[in-house]
């Protein structure tokens, strides 16, 4: 019995190490790759050349590269514009999606299963095969190289939050509507004073997926975003294609500023990430 | 007509403001007032666009100029043309990529959605590709497979001699790999938070019944975790392989398709956007649809098949601590034998 008992707390313990170390494992292959970005970003000109890129630099805090790249793709004005990118994106997102779900969820009119199926089978649509009668449109309506254009195509793109939104509204009981409408509220303040503050867990989440997704856009933004003062933060990562193309230390330096600010809210708020992402699951 | 006009609005305000003002108006317009722009954002972005593409896969067009109807030409050039339909061949790699992390996903958060020693930390390291934007990861990419350089550095550390080692992003018997890897890195700490979620929303009571019953961390897995969550798995199977049919992202930022890493849509893109072909392009972002499509539905199908005996998940609950409490009572037996 004693043997048995021993045998398995070793068996435990092997578990237990190998867990570790299989965590481990795949922690560093997540990190290392950013990681020798962020070594790189360290060093001189002469030491790049000299050193192996995963030699650590001779001085962390030298900052050249990261001034000379912050400069060179005008990364000050492309996190403004990313700014407010996003921000006019999240807004009007979350109020039309909002009042879309409200709708959707609370009143059945012809139509209403018909609308949910036309924003599903949108979702079906690959992004990069629509760019390309997109961009006829976009030229027709004179959206091309203009900021306002493509915060309203962003706006019109979004079908995951209407469904977060409407899973959560369903569990936001109906008496409450009732008892507003009893107490002589129009359906605009049940909106706006009932349902909306409800519905604040939901428009975080919605917000979150929807931000990660503006800020890291760069697809179509290269597309219609040409002019350099209204590139966005992703965009203007590709200043470092053409003639810096083999100058890592000053790449890697863009690529770790264009990443600061995912990093820095991801730390802020992991936990709401983390719901974000498992209430998105619809869309993967 | 102008006459018509005066006298229906002459006639009207009256009844109108106060069918306005009644409950069912008032319905009628909230609704009208809350759908209008989503829906015409839809139809903007979505629809018009998707009815212009349909048009345009007939036509022999670029963006400019004049364009002339050919029919299905298009249509046949996509499935005679090597660099079109041949690229979907290349989906398999994403494909196989696709797997291989929907599993080590599912391995990760079972591990880590037990009680792990800086579990937290493990589960942020492994995330945080998720939240970098495509183009950045395309320079990490570059960087890290460049001849000589991190990946190659790490090889030779772990032994590996460097003129033994392919060129990872040049050579065509491994690039497609290494982009498929790449795609690997940045999605499965994503996917695996999402397991993690709905390994989390398991009723904790079926992990302590299977404890006290003796199961081990496997039959656990096999029994518990891997009934309960199968929605979501199957959700996400399907998800990667329409998602490797149309992949994109990581051959268009690491190789833009040199090479021989060209999938199907970086092809359709450079046709649209370089050579201005916009016909074809339609015609292969109409044919990649219907595949999808197709697939979408057969998969649904399969797994409504293969689930079609499937009961609430109350009830699977309730199957599985029966099925619990027999493995119980023969484990006791054979206790009792030994």
């Amino acid at each position: 019995m004693g043997a048995k008992n021993a045998k398995q707390k070793a068996v435990g313990i092997i578990v237990g190490i190998l867990k570790y170390i299989i965590l481990i494992f795949f922690s560093l292959v997540a990190v290392v790759p950013v990681a020798s970005c962020v070594i790189t970003a360290f060093k001189t000109k002469e030491e790049y050349n000299s050193t192996n890129v995963m030699t650590l630099p001779e001085s962390w805090l030298n900052f050249d590269n990261f001034i000379q790249a912050f400069q060179k793709a005008d990364m000050g004005r492309a996190f403004l514009n990313s700014v407010i990118v996003m921000l006019c994106v999240l807004i009007v997102s979350v109020i039309v999606g909002t009042q879309l779900a409200y709708v959707l969820n609370r009143f059945s009119f012809p139509g209403n299963t018909l609308i949910r199926n036309l924003f599903l089978f949108a979702s079906l649509l690959p992004a990069v095969a629509m760019q390309v009668t997109v961009y006829n449109i976009m030229t027709a309506l004179g959206f091309v190289n203009t900021l306002y254009g493509y915060i309203i195509m962003m706006c019109g793109t979004d079908v995951i939050s209407i469904y977060i939104f409407i899973q959560f509204m369903e569990n936001i009981p109906t008496s409450l509507d009732e008892s507003a409408i009893i107490d002589g509220a129009s359906y605009w303040t049940i909106y706006w004073k009932v349902i909306l503050p409800l519905l604040k867990p939901a428009i975080i989440t919605s917000c979150i997926l929807k931000g990660v997704g503006v800020y890291n856009e760069y697809y179509a933004a290269n597309l219609y975003l040409m002019n350099k003062n209204i590139r966005t933060i992703a965009v203007s990562l590709y200043t470092f294609v053409g003639p810096m193309g083999s100058q890592y230390n000053l790449i890697c330096a863009g690529v770790i500023i264009s990443l600061l600010p995912a990093l820095i809210v991801f730390i802020l708020c992991q936990k709401q990430i983390y719901s974000g992402i498992a209430a998105g699951a619809v869309k993967g | 007509m102008a006459g018509t006009v005066n006298n229906r609005i002459e006639k009207q305000p009256f009844q109108l403001s106060k069918w306005l003002h009644s409950r069912k108006g008032q319905r009628v317009l909230i609704c009208i007032a809350f759908t209008i722009i989503p829906l015409l954002l839809l139809l903007v972005f979505t629809y018009i666009p998707f009815a212009e593409m349909v048009k345009f896969s007939f036509y022999d067009m670029r963006y400019t100029g004049d364009r002339e109807f050919v029919g299905w030409q298009n249509y046949l050039d996509v499935f005679k043309r090597d660099d079109c339909f041949g690229a979907l061949k290349l989906s398999l790699y994403y494909c196989a990529g696709a797997i291989f992390q929907l599993v080590l996903a599912l391995f990760l958060a079972t591990i880590l959605s037990f009680k792990v020693k800086g579990g937290n930390l493990f589960k942020g390291f492994m995330f945080f590709p998720y939240l970098i934007s495509g183009i950045a990861i395309g320079f990490i990419f570059k960087f890290f497979y460049t001849r000589g350089f991190v990946f190659d550095t790490i090889l030779q550390w772990c032994g590996f001699q460097l003129d033994n080692l392919p060129y990872w992003l040049r050579d065509q018997r491994i690039n497609n790999w290494s982009l498929a890897a790449t795609s690997v890195w940045r999605y499965f700490g994503q996917n695996m938070v999402l397991f993690i979620g709905a390994i989390m929303s398991v009723d904790a009571q079926l992990y302590e019944a299977a404890d006290l019953d003796g199961a081990n961390k496997f039959q656990q897995f096999i029994h518990i975790i891997l009934p309960s969550i199968r929605t979501i798995v199957t959700l996400n199977i399907i998800l990667s392989i329409t998602g490797s049919l149309s992949a994109f992202e990581q051959p268009y930022v690491i190789t833009s398709g040199a090479n021989g890493t060209g999938t199907y849509f970086v092809i359709m893109n450079e046709i649209a956007h370089v050579s201005q072909k916009v016909g074809l392009a339609s015609a292969m972002a109409i044919v990649l649809l219907l595949i999808i499509f197709a697939c979408t539905i057969l998969q649904k199908l399969f797994f409504k098949y293969v689930f079609r005996d499937a009961e609430s998940e109350d009830e699977s609950y309730r199957a599985k601590r029966a099925r619990l409490k027999a493995e119980k009572a023969q484990a006791k037996a054979q206790k009792g034998v030994a």
